[in-house]
């Protein structure tokens, strides 16, 4: 829209036609105070805080419900203002309990900051205020009535924002309440946006409350390790007695991908690093076939040790490797060049939950979305996944696109999935029509028994402009292909292929696959690679995940290093199979993997460490150590130690010390790691110059963006902690369709993430609360 | 049951077919009924609204809005459904006239509707009756259905080709719904909560369309203008006040009641005179001219005649014709706490100000009344109340702010008397009045 | 159409035609709920779910909007409700007299309910009576010019009526 111009306590500004004067105001440094103005969601006029001067306007007028004007002239800050404001929270604090100081909110409350600025300090009112118990209306959501001063957000985002419509306002006047939407508790996506939202401490979340004040706190930004949408989450830290412990998880400050929002997962779901059967000790299988609790140097030591009789003996394709879906790129990429390196075999894989070689196979260069492109895309093709359940940053997304942007959804689904209520147009097909659907769009009519439906849905998607096509699991190989080519008729069209894990992208960008190295490149023709990595890799490609448990079984496998993986129970391999295969196990807790393994080393989570994630639209962001576990070591570092162990050159693997590395002298570490002491001894002892850590992330970073030109973003910005999108563009891959299809949804919901989601007990008791309700409903 | 009460100086418009068994549609038709409907048909929009423009019959709902200047808001050409609505929610305290005109004249509310509709083409209009006036309902719905059976309801009504629906039905108790937005939240289905304006119902109104909203007196009196012709009409009341009103004269009266007198009639003599004086002689106190949410008249401060623009220079409002009268018995500090408990009761609870200052002006207002009081609890009152208004989202606000400041500011010796635990000096003269009701 | 309701066959009819009579099926919403309430004495949480499940909204909208508004109950009253004004207009002319009346001779509180179930009592904002002062309404019947005489007339009119 054209600009117009005003004018603001004597400044001239101006704003796009019809902008809201508190959003003009914001966009120039005028803070306009306000309780129930919430950008993007709708408005109230409710708390009279925004109010302001128009010139020649008898009244005060609200600023969050008046658009900017040509010519108006606006006052913002006035005595008369000020008193109106004062008023207003004289009327909030008359019956307010004032308990401050045990409140959540204390220190971060939007009352405590008015009453600052507008002072209404002297009470005028004598009656005693009414008092009402706390209620808990789910694991999740307290609520603290007395403390609500009714500004209406947390109905509002938990209705127009989430689509969940949980919230209520009850009774009327004084006797006005938020209520949850099953009298006396809540049933719903559990989300805590509500709770985020508040401006004071009325809604207060199960896992924080009377917790912490917010100054003990210290907070870093990084990213959530459940699903692949790698939403961005802000964890409050503060010391514990053995470490630095997450007491918050939010995005108050909407930076990163995902704005303000946060799922249960990404909010509350962190409980897992302090479940009390993390491992903290390394293991040892004894004699007895019992673990023994040992000093890392002997368990180190010991796995080295044998990995590598075992490689000289046998050689490297005795030896197999699986890497994780949520460890860092760093940790992915020092995996694979450990194993084709130093353990010399191409026997590595990974739990693959999306078939992202045929995805860049497809994509030929085409461009990919970001998850920052569906908050305003124009219009969105969703085939297949169930983005509510398995996506709910995307879910995110999609939502606001469509509130706020009239966003065009498209969605065909076997299921009745709740995006369906978002979209313009649902097309409800067979469970194994996907490849058919693609073929039907795609022109061929006879695919489909073209109903009007599937004709009216093609047609429309044919009128559009720009589209961005989102497709889940259900889609492999060639399929992936057809719809690339499909859509790629239309004049701009970006793509996403939707995988499960935190960084399962990264795992596969980072070449934790038997046939190809990082960035895709085929093991067959390792040119590049082998020279970084001097002398010769394995040019076989090497036994998949599979085909690995079955050589094991076979007693052709005869090592396994498992990282932060549980391919036993996701597999459902079974235990007696592996009795002969010497299995090295890193992980948090000892899952059914290591539980069979010969040593056991405890890992570091990622809200432990540093290094880099893509998620699954190619989002490449920082990670940053936030919490600190004593007993824990990270996957990176221990990776390194187990090379060294195993008498690799070090400098070899990890491109450290003096001689023209560019990485950072990671700062970016974190500030409480307390590593630096632990790799000055280790360093120390093994004669090597403190200058940059081999157990810096970093440092490895570098070469991966070296090697992989997807990965050439600005450095700069990514250390700024920005969110760089990979250039996947750049890569160059011949088609994958033909390979064996051993993608494996992990089929997480939003209150489930793999082994991880078993540890969290804030997950587990919302299934438990919710599990009557389900039962009863069928 | 309810009936109007006559004198010599009552002119006999809106109520000249009440008592006239003009409930039934045949009788209403032998008293001129419809006919103004058919004149409208043959007018054409823009007549009819220069007509009610000419008649400068002003909106008897509170607000006294010009209502041909409402119509002529209402966009000609329109993508959305245009609608009237007729406000029959008559909650404001000492107004119950209204209800007068559904019960013995119903008709000419449908044909106010059919005119107003005919006016803004619209093709639907809505009886909105509060949910206390449940026996009017039935009468009104039995007078929809004969207004359809005789076709000037439903499809190609009087034959003119068009159509036109009118739907009858109550609220469930809720004071706030008769605020213009709030009513049409409420007919949506919703919380009474008022809505965001601009736009205004006029642009933007039930269900997103054009929509004229008119308080239920204003409605019927447009056939009446119709039937003697805007000039007529206007000669009876004052400047820019044209015809008459019911008045609802309550309170301390020999002779309370609802009386049809003309716009601008003189207050003193409609309470002395009209309303039969004082009973027992005893003297006069105070007036709330207008309904609970005017500001009160002192006894020299009557001598006005009742219309819009006087009762508004005398400092208060004509409102929605509720004349209370208040004798020297009445303790003014009471009857503020009475008036606020009403509002705080009724509240929606959207706004800060109004929800919350109305509960504290009600504490505060107890506390007084019952003798526990500070002088600057008196000062506090008026601090509140005078914080409360102009700031709240609706007007309801602004109607518990208005009496309330009137009556610190005109009774504040009798707000004093109560304070430091002397309590209500008032309960004897209490307890005499009554004995004499 | 529904099938199974927990409302009378009439009632029910009269909903299915309700929801067609406006643009919206929503706004046949709180008619809907006091009709509702006519019938079964006050908004049982299956009067809830069902109205619910008519209109298409969610049961928490329902109770939202019914909390609302004042003549709108979740509890059962008596078989005749007594509603006495104490507003202004009622007050000066003995409203709360009346009131206090009411209390001794039903030997209930505001807002009771007689052990019998035969009537109940609450004090209430103006009713549109004010001419007609002091006023109450039972049920949906309108009783004006009220005195301690007539009311007891009126109660002992009701107790005879529920008698037969
Ligand atoms: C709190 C409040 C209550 C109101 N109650 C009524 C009412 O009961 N009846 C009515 O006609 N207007 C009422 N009004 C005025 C309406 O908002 C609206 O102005 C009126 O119905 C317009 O009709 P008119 O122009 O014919 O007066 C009320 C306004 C407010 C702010
Ligand atoms: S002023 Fe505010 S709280 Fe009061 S009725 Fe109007 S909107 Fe509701
Ligand atoms: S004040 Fe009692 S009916 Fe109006």
């Amino acid at each position: 829209m054209a600009d117009v111009t005003f004018t603001v306590d004597g400044k001239k500004l101006t704003a796009p036609a019809g902008t809201l004067l508190i959003e003009a105001c914001r966009a120039h440094g005028i803070e306009i105070p306000a309780f129930c103005y919430y950008p993007g969601l709708s408005l109230q006029a409710a708390c009279r805080m925004c109010v302001v001067r128009l010139e020649k306007v008898p009244k005060l007028q609200t600023a969050c419900t008046t658009p900017v004007a040509e010519g108006m002239v606006v006052t913002t800050e006035s005595p008369e203002i000020a008193q109106a404001r004062k008023a207003t929270i004289e009327l909030l604090l008359g019956n307010h309990p004032l308990d401050c100081p045990v409140c959540d909110a204390g220190g971060e409350c939007e009352l405590q900051d008015m009453t600052f600025k507008y002072g209404a300090a002297e009470s005028k009112f004598v009656e005693i205020k009414q008092h009402r118990e706390e209620q808990q209306w789910s694991p999740v959501v307290y609520f603290d009535r007395p403390r609500c001063i009714l500004c209406y957000r947390c109905v509002r985002v938990c209705g127009e924002g989430m689509d969940v419509w949980a919230l209520g306002i009850q009774n009327r006047g004084s006797g006005a309440v938020i209520a949850p939407n099953k009298q006396d508790h809540l049933e719903c996506e559990e989300c805590g946006m509500c709770i985020d939202i508040c401006p004071v401490g009325a809604l207060t979340s199960g896992t924080y409350r009377y917790k912490t004040r917010p100054w003990e706190m210290s907070h870093v930004g990084t990213v959530c390790t459940h699903c692949g949408d790698g939403c961005k989450t802000t964890l409050g830290v503060r010391r514990s007695n053995d470490g630095m412990e997450i007491v918050r998880g939010d995005n108050r400050d909407k930076s990163g991908i995902n704005g303000d929002f946060l799922c249960i997962k990404g909010r509350y779901g962190f409980d897992f690093a302090n479940h009390a059967d993390r491992l903290t000790q390394p293991l040892i299988r004894q004699a007895d076939g019992k673990f023994k609790p040992v000093a890392w140097e002997e368990a180190i030591e010991y796995a080295g040790k044998r990995l590598r009789e075992i490689r000289d003996a046998k050689g490297g394709s005795a030896i197999g490797v699986i890497g994780s879906n949520r460890t860092t790129n760093e940790e992915s990429y020092l995996l694979q060049k450990f194993a084709r390196t130093v353990l010399h075999t191409n026997n590595v894989d990974h739990h693959r939950t999306a078939d992202y070689p045929a995805f860049a196979a497809a994509m030929k260069g085409r461009e990919e979305a970001s998850l920052r492109d569906f908050g305003t895309a124009k219009a969105v093709l969703l085939l297949g996944g169930d983005p509510t359940e398995q996506h709910p940053g995307l879910a995110w997304q999609i939502r606001t696109g469509v509130r706020l942007h009239g966003t065009r959804l498209y969605a065909a689904n076997h299921e009745l999935i709740k995006m369906r209520r978002q979209a313009t147009s649902f097309l409800q097909i067979g469970e194994g029509d996907y490849a058919a659907l693609i073929a039907y769009l795609a022109g061929d009519n006879s695919a489909l028994d073209g109903n009007g439906k599937a004709s009216a849905f093609r047609d429309a998607i044919r009128q559009e402009e720009s589209l961005l096509v989102v497709f889940g699991s259900e889609f492999r190989g060639g399929e992936m292909d057809a719809i690339v080519r499909f859509a790629s008729s239309l004049p701009h069209a970006k793509f996403t292929c939707l995988g499960d894990y935190v960084n399962s992208r990264g795992a596969a960008d980072m070449g934790l696959y038997p046939d190809y190295l990082p960035g895709y490149v085929p093991v067959t023709a390792s040119g590049s690679f082998a020279e970084e990595y001097g002398g010769t890799l394995p040019q076989k490609p090497g036994l998949d995940l599979v085909q690995m448990f079955d050589g094991a079984a076979r007693g052709e496998i005869q090592a396994m290093y498992i990282v932060g993986s549980n391919p036993v129970s996701r597999y459902g391999i079974d235990p007696a199979s592996l009795r002969d295969t010497f299995i090295v196990a890193q992980d948090l807790f000892l899952t059914e993997t290591a539980q069979l393994a010969s040593v056991v080393f405890p890992a570091a989570d990622l809200y432990e460490k540093s290094g880099t994630v893509t998620s699954t639209f190619g989002d490449l962001q920082l990670v940053r150590k936030a919490a600190d576990k004593a007993g824990t070591r990270t996957d990176f570092e221990l990776i390194v130690r187990l090379a060294a162990a195993m008498g690799a050159e070090v400098k070899k693997l990890v491109p450290f010390g003096p001689g023209g590395v560019r990485a950072d002298f990671g700062q970016a570490r974190g500030a409480q790691s307390g590593e630096a002491d632990r790799h000055g001894v280790w360093l120390a002892a093994h004669h090597l110059e403190p200058k940059l850590s081999p157990f810096d992330p970093y440092a490895i970073f570098d070469e991966i963006q070296r090697l992989i030109p997807a990965y050439d973003i600005s450095r700069l910005d990514l250390m700024a902690g920005n969110d760089q999108h990979v250039r996947s563009g750049l890569v160059q891959i011949r088609n994958a369709g033909e390979r064996r299809d051993l993608v494996l949804p992990s089929n997480d919901t939003l209150f489930t993430s793999g082994t991880l989601g078993r540890y969290s007990t804030m997950l587990h008791s919302v299934l438990e609360a919710r599990e009557p309700a389900e039962t009863a409903a069928d | 049951m309810a009936t109007l009460t006559t004198h010599p100086d009552c002119v006999p418009l809106i109520s000249y077919r009440f008592g006239k068994g003009a409930t039934s549609i045949d009788r209403y038709i032998e008293l001129e009924g419809y006919e103004s409907a058919r004149k409208a048909l043959a007018m054409g929009p823009d007549a009819i609204i220069n007509e009610v423009k000419a008649s400068n019959l002003r909106g008897r709902g509170g607000a006294g809005f010009p209502t041909g200047l409402k119509w002529s808001f209402v966009p000609k050409q329109s993508a959305k459904p245009k609608y009237v609505l007729v406000n029959g929610d008559e909650s404001e305290p000492g107004t119950c006239k209204d209800r007068l005109i559904f019960e013995h004249d119903p008709h000419s509310v449908i044909e106010g509707v059919i005119i107003a509709g005919l006016a803004i083409q619209a093709k639907m209009g809505f009886i909105y009756l509060r949910g206390e006036y449940r026996y009017l309902l039935k009468i009104m719905e039995r007078a929809v259905e004969e207004a359809y059976a005789k076709g000037f309801l439903g499809k190609n009504i009087f034959g003119s080709g068009i159509d036109f629906d009118i739907v009858t039905q109550t609220g469930a108790g809720a004071y706030e719904v008769g605020e213009e937005s709030a009513l049409m939240e409420s007919l949506e289905g919703k919380r009474g909560v008022p809505r965001i304006r601009p736009p205004f119902p006029a642009v933007v109104g039930l269900y997103g369309g054009p929509t004229i909203i008119n308080n239920a007196e204003t409605i019927a009196t447009v056939p009446h203008i119709l039937r003697i012709g805007a000039a007529e009409y206007a000669k009876i009341g004052t400047e820019r006040n044209g015809g008459t009103r019911l008045f609802c004269l309550s309170g301390h009266l020999n002779r309370p009641g609802v009386y049809e007198l003309p716009m601008g009639y003189n207050l003193k003599k409609m309470i002395y005179e009209v309303g039969g004086g004082i009973p027992g002689g005893r003297k006069l106190k105070a007036v709330v001219p207008g309904g609970s949410s005017t500001p009160v008249l002192l006894p020299e401060e009557i001598d006005i005649g009742m219309d819009f623009d006087q009762v508004g220079k005398a400092g208060s409002m004509l409102g929605s014709g509720g004349v209370v009268v208040l004798d020297e018995t009445v303790c003014m500090v009471e009857f503020a706490l009475r008036t606020m408990k009403f509002y705080q009761h009724e509240s929606c609870g959207w706004c800060i100000p109004c929800r919350e200052g109305t509960d504290w002006l009600k504490k505060s207002l107890t506390r007084l009344h019952a003798g526990g009081a500070v002088d600057k609890d008196i000062d506090n009152i008026r601090y509140l109340a005078e914080n409360m208004l102009g700031r709240t989202f609706c007007p309801l606000g602004d109607a518990a702010a208005m009496p309330t400041i009137g009556f610190v500011k005109k009774f504040r010796k009798e707000f004093e008397d109560h304070l430091e635990g002397r309590g209500c000096p008032y309960h004897h003269a209490r307890e005499e009045r009554v004995a004499l009701v | 159409m529904q099938t199974n309701t927990i409302f009378s066959p009439e009632l029910a009819a009269r909903f299915d035609r309700l929801v067609t009579l406006y643009p919206v099926k929503r706004s046949a919403l709180v008619p809907m709920l006091l009709y509702a309430q006519d019938e079964v004495g006050y908004l049982t949480d299956a009067v809830v779910a069902e109205v619910a499940e008519r209109i298409g909204i969610s049961e928490l909208d329902v109770r939202n909007v019914v909390s609302y508004y004042s003549l709108l109950r979740t509890k059962p009253a008596g078989k005749y409700h007594v509603q006495v004004c104490t507003n202004i207009c009622c007050m000066l002319r003995g409203g709360n007299e009346i009131l206090e009346h009411c209390k001794e001779t039903l030997g209930i509180p505001n807002k009771g309910v007689t052990p019998d179930g035969m009537f109940s009592l609450e004090e209430v904002e103006c009713i549109g009576a004010c001419s007609w002062a002091p006023a109450a309404q039972v049920n949906y019947d309108f009783h004006e010019n009220l005195t301690a005489e007539s009311i007891d007339k009126v109660l002992a009119d009701y107790r005879a009526k529920a008698g037969k």
